[in-house]
């Protein structure tokens, strides 16, 4: 069967190897046989869309989309940047989620066994949609880092969880956006789960005067790549 | 030119944004793609995602985007949008109730496509989903043909009772001797 690509192949040097064992839940759930080539069709290179799902500005506004009475605690922070793909082709209208823990590292999620206060003007969860020059832009709480079971005293690096869509269903992306100067991500085995010093910087999102708002908040920039079109080598 | 974003795995706790449930906020998709309304046959997908050892994996997430049930991809334009999302429950299972889906119009068999995040999964994974009634179109596939034939049958989901209504059970295994067969899309 030949093997027709229109988008590039995923860059298996920039993403982490998929059995880690220093990240312990990576032993029974990785994969042990070779993934399967699979030519590009229609299945793969279409995509849901999500312009008309009704998502709102305030959805992208963690510290007020879940307030009942009083505000949401913690350090505001704007976290905003590009959608790109690897041509540096901006991604439009394009569904970006995020997730992460309050201040406090703790997480609304019933399985959180962290031992931190919830904030009830808090839920963690936002969402928006680029414009058409690919930006998107969240304003939320600076989220705190948490301890795990992974192995004796491991505790996350503060993050934020990322979910996007670009147009075709292979180019779905979940990844984490760390922050810079973190001393915890030198002992994550999450983050140097992928071996690439260099990519591993991709990760990390930049301060940034120009987002940050005064009186208000601090500003982060983090940009995200994509599966690009697959070049073409010159015919010699 | 730039380069690719590395994934991270989804975690243990994408509920709350993912896969809200009564809590939260409006979810942007869920199990639900399809009901009496949407032109087609109505189907159910019943599956469990398990381990290496043949534990329920009962935080993972599964997506699926599909055709209509003409072939056609859907463009944003119709009700039935073609994705879902499901989270695993405490027994490691998910289900969809959607439409089935027409065969594609390059050539093949009609099938459903999945991604598959779980924590302990630093990249997602990529999958398929066929139909065991659909017998005469699935020999004809490529994509299927291409697979070792030992392991193709990780690829059907099996119509659960041929007289009953349409409900299709499909096990995702993450690793071991039947470990699901995952593309390189
Ligand atoms: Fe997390």
């Amino acid at each position: 069967m030949t093997s027709k690509r229109i988008l590039s192949p995923r860059d298996w040097s920039s993403h982490p190897r998929q059995a880690h064992p220093e990240y312990k839940s990576t032993l029974l759930r990785s994969q042990r046989q070779p993934l399967v080539p699979l030519p590009q069709s229609l299945s793969e290179l279409t995509g849901p869309a999500f312009g008309h799902c009704g998502v709102t500005g305030l959805d992208a506004d963690l510290t007020r989309n879940a307030i009942r009475a009083g505000e949401a605690i913690g350090e505001r922070i704007v976290v905003a940047g590009r959608l790109l793909d690897e041509s540096g082709r901006a991604v439009p209208n394009a569904l970006i989620e995020v997730w992460q823990a309050n201040a406090a590292g703790r997480y609304v999620h019933s399985q959180d066994q962290h031992d931190a206060p919830l904030d009830p003007n808090f839920l963690g969860a936002g969402r928006a949609l680029t414009d058409s020059s690919g930006r998107y832009r969240f304003t939320t709480i600076r989220p705190g880092a948490y301890p795990w079971r992974n192995h004796p005293n491991a505790w996350r690096p503060a993050h934020i969880h990322f979910s996007v869509f670009g147009t075709a269903f292979i180019q779905r992306l979940v990844t984490q956006m760390y922050f810079p100067g973190d001393p915890l991500l030198a002992l994550d085995p999450i983050f140097n789960a992928t071996a690439d010093a260099t990519a591993r910087q991709r990760l990390v999102a930049a301060f940034s005067t120009e987002l940050t708002e005064p009186e208000w908040a601090l500003g982060f920039e983090f940009d995200i790549v994509l599966r690009g079109p697959q070049a073409t080598p010159l015919e010699s | 030119m730039s380069s690719q974003t590395p994934s991270q795995t989804v975690g243990p706790f994408f509920s709350h944004a993912l896969t809200p449930g009564a809590t939260g906020h409006a979810p942007i998709a869920g199990r639900q793609l399809a009901d009496e309304r949407t032109p087609g046959t109505l189907i159910r997908i019943e599956g469990r995602v398990l381990d290496g050892v043949g534990h329920a994996v009962t935080d993972a997430l599964v997506e699926i985007w599909q055709a209509r049930h003409d072939g056609a991809y859907p463009d944003g334009s119709d009700a039935f949008r073609g994705f879902g999302r499901a989270s695993t429950d405490a027994d490691g299972r998910f289900w969809f109730q959607t439409v089935k889906p027409g065969a594609p119009p390059e050539n093949g068999a009609p099938h459903v496509n999945a991604a598959v995040f779980a924590r302990g999964m630093l990249n997602h994974a990529f999958t398929r989903i066929y139909f065991s009634d659909e017998q005469e179109e699935n020999s004809r596939d490529l994509v299927l043909a291409s697979v070792d034939p030992v392991r193709r049958k990780s690829l059907v989901a099996s119509l659960r009772d041929p007289a009953g209504p349409p409900v299709y059970d499909f096990e995702i295994c993450l690793q071991g001797v039947h470990e699901t067969v995952f593309f390189d899309a």
